[in-house]
């Protein structure tokens, strides 16, 4: 039974609290299109993407409609491109980055993500072919998300590719310092990385996925601040009732329009991905929660407490109000994308190691971090390599998006605009890892990735 | 199917007239109306019935959209669905 209160809160989340359907993501398979000429493996993909994913726009904009709610992206991740490169190995997989951007532009979508390699245990036939055309690629093309899966827990961490994608960071960069380097602000280096991801710029469709599928990424950090704000003198425990009962709600309005886009458009529903994703914009930011909590700024002392017992609510409140929760799930900390955050980071607050250690207990990791410009590429590499450790000991997934700011110090801004918001330099130390990154190799497993 | 339409705003002469006016006109009958105004603010929530509608319903959202523009209201329609999967389990 509707009742007033209820019809009133739903809507005041919407206008007030900038609730929104962050994504609906569709995965496809591009298994099938594997062919040994890569222009016909190109025409292929396009021909199935488009075949796929031309409804996926005008689908999500119904359903805006419809239900009155924002569905601020509209996405698609494809199987890792590196698995096509293998079967025409020789030529540039930069073809598959610009088939790819043809199929963003029929669509319509605002990103497509894949242009990914899995290299956890090393490099297989086409992963490294594509991962040195990763800087070209993100170059030539405005909607292309690529991603590097350099470690897991059950196999250790590869360091031969660490250290290779602290070059690629570097030069990515370098390519697009013209366009405020947006290049890496495309390029994700996980552990652990997830198969059913929706959010970018990780994206991409496992090889267990079904041929084509639907996820849907909620949002709402605004929601559960507001709700907090409202109990200003509750308990610890008491606040974590609250965030429950909020994220059950937000996650409950991304299983509806979920299952309602994979009815209208014929694909399985995939999963829902409970993760507070923040927005720069005013109200939407995942470090007021944090501050509404108690913290006088984020970054000070607590901070990763806080964080930890709000991405355990998050999940707890969501996971009962959807069929199939998946991909990420959990609390986002991009610094250029939240507004507290970039207050934090200039105010000095909020630095590179409390950012590493509150990745420890929430989604993913060091992201969109801006980094000065003359950072070496074994810095790159280390800073990979520390997150990726942080990844493989606790079984969770971390990831690292560094934006190396060319010919900027610390204290200067990258303006990125849109979503991806924009971010003040931060400091990194200057003491050299060169030599431990230079020894290439894998660091084994954990000892409790034996679990058989 | 039922549709829920909110109307929030400065109070003036015929809102109820012209927000059942465009449901008739899509044929979406209006099930239950509540009500109130405060001072010379306006609140009202409406239920109509959707189920035997005449023409799209996104339509009927730009026509509700665009009489909340006209007269400097915020009018919001949307389907009940949403109400019902966030608030009731």
């Amino acid at each position: 039974m509707l009742n007033v209160y209820d019809i009133l809160e739903t809507i005041r989340m919407i206008q007030d609290e900038c609730l929104d359907i962050r994504t609906i993501t569709m995965g496809i398979s591009l298994l099938d299109c594997i062919d040994t000429d890569i222009d016909k493996a190109c025409d292929k993909v396009y021909e199935k993407i488009v075949r796929h994913a031309e409804r996926l726009v005008p689908v999500g904009q119904q359903i805006e409609k419809e239900y009155g709610i924002p569905i601020i992206n509209k996405r698609i991740s494809v199987t890792p491109i590196a698995m096509l490169c293998g079967a025409c190995p020789n030529q540039n997989p930069v073809k598959f980055a610009k088939a790819l951007q043809r199929c963003a532009d029929t669509c319509g979508v605002n990103f497509i993500g894949g242009y990914s390699a899995l290299v956890h245990k090393g490099f297989s036939a086409g992963d490294m072919a594509l991962i040195q055309s990763i800087p070209e690629a993100l170059d030539v093309t405005q909607n292309i998300c690529s991603s590097v899966n350099i470690g897991s827990t059950k196999s250790g961490i590869n360091m031969d590719a660490v250290k290779l994608m602290g070059q690629i960071v570097k030069e990515s960069a370098e390519r697009t310092a013209d366009r405020d380097c947006i290049g890496p602000a495309k390029l994700v280096v996980f552990c652990n990385a997830v198969e059913d991801n929706p959010f970018m710029a990780g994206a991409f469709h496992g090889v267990g996925e079904p041929d084509c599928e639907i996820h849907v990424g909620v949002s709402g950090p605004g929601v559960v601040r507001s709700a907090l704000a409202k109990y200003p003198d509750a308990s610890i425990n008491e606040l974590a009732d609250i965030i429950k009962k909020t994220a059950f709600k937000i996650t409950r309005m991304g299983q509806l329009v979920g299952s309602r886009a994979s009815k209208e458009l014929g694909v399985p529903f995939g999963i829902v991905d409970l993760s507070l994703a923040p927005t720069p914009a005013i109200g939407d930011s995942v470090a007021h929660i944090l501050e509404e909590m108690g913290l006088e700024m984020c970054g000070t002392h607590g901070t990763t407490a806080c964080l930890a017992m709000l991405n355990d609510a998050v999940k707890k409140g969501g996971v009962m109000a959807s069929s199939t929760v998946g991909g990420l799930s959990g609390a986002f900390i991009p610094v250029s994308e939240d507004a507290g955050m970039i207050d934090a980071t200039i105010a000095g607050v909020l630095s590179l190691e409390k950012l590493e250690a509150m990745t420890a207990v929430c989604s993913v990791g060091l992201d969109m971090i801006v980094v000065p410009g003359d950072i070496t590429p074994e810095t790159i590499s280390a800073i990979i390599a520390d997150e990726a450790s942080i990844g493989m000991v606790n079984s969770k997934t971390t990831a690292v998006r560094l934006i190396p700011a060319i010919g900027k110090k610390e204290g200067e801004m990258l303006e990125f605009g849109g979503l991806l918001g924009s971010g003040p330099v931060m400091p990194v130390r200057d003491k050299s890892p060169a030599k431990f990154i230079n020894r290439g190799g894998r660091i084994p497993a954990p000892m409790h990735s034996l679990k058989n | 199917m039922r549709a829920v339409i909110t109307v929030i705003g400065k109070d003036n002469v015929g809102i109820l007239h012209k927000v059942s006016g465009i449901c008739a006109e899509f044929h979406a009958n209006v099930l239950e109306v509540t009500q109130s105004v405060l001072q010379d603010m306006f609140a009202m929530i409406m239920l109509a019935d959707i189920t035997e509608m005449s023409g799209d319903f996104s339509a009927l959202v730009d026509r509700m959209d665009s009489l909340g523009k006209e007269l400097g209201l915020s009018i919001h329609i949307m389907h009940e669905d949403i109400f019902n999967s966030m608030h009731s389990i």
